[in-house]
């Protein structure tokens, strides 16, 4: 599934999202549900902010995976998964652990897919038919 | 004499429980941050913390992109 089709069933599936981005490490905008580019290009760089300092936090024994901020006036979440993040901006009082889990599957659905691995050929028996002497007897 | 005091205590404290249960409902919810980490922790950083500045910062920017 391609980044933009991810977003679009993002926003679909979830009521309570009002905006999010895809973008990459380096900050790179893959794809945002803001018709705006220039705030699209904001939000990704105030979560990677968001997701930066906290890492700072605890140091190095640990990586940040996840953040949620939660607000009065709604709510910031930023998930990574591996070098690919997402960040959404929610009403106030979202269902966080459903929010977590529709931006993570947003984030695998817009992954770049891999070739295909080839399957090795399995060879098929037949089944044995009834009243036919088998070898082991 | 005794019954009178009684039911003075009995009043004060029905005030004093009521004014508790009240403030605790329409008490502003504080802004927060929760981090999740690899290992299967997570860390709350409630405002007025003084980690919890910067990470509020941060989110309250992130807001202000969309909302602007």
């Amino acid at each position: 599934m391609d980044v933009a089709q991810a977003l679009a069933d993002l926003t679909e599936i979830s009521s309570q999202i009002e905006a999010a981005v895809l973008f990459a490490a380096d900050g790179t905008v893959e794809g945002s549900t803001l018709a705006d580019a220039g705030a699209a290009k904001a939000l990704a760089d105030a979560s990677a902010q968001l997701l930066q300092r906290a890492d700072a936090l605890r140091g190095e024994d640990a990586a940040v995976t996840q953040v949620e901020a939660a607000l009065a006036a709604g709510a910031v979440f930023v998930v990574r998964d591996g070098e690919r993040y997402i960040a959404a901006t929610t009403v106030a009082n979202p269902t966080v652990g459903l929010v977590f889990y529709d931006l993570k599957s947003c984030l695998r659905d817009s992954a770049p897919q891999e070739s295909p691995k080839r399957k090795r050929a399995t060879k098929k028996t037949e089944p044995q038919e009834e009243g036919e002497p088998s070898d082991e007897a | 004499m005794k019954r009178r005091l009684l039911g003075l205590l009995g009043f004060a404290t029905g005030i004093f429980a009521g004014s508790v249960v009240l403030r605790r409902r329409f008490r502003k919810p504080r802004d927060r941050v929760e981090v999740y980490f690899d290992d299967g922790a997570m860390i709350s950083y409630v405002e007025g913390a003084p980690e919890a500045a910067t990470l509020l910062d941060a989110a309250r920017d992130a807001l202000r992109a969309v909302r602007s």
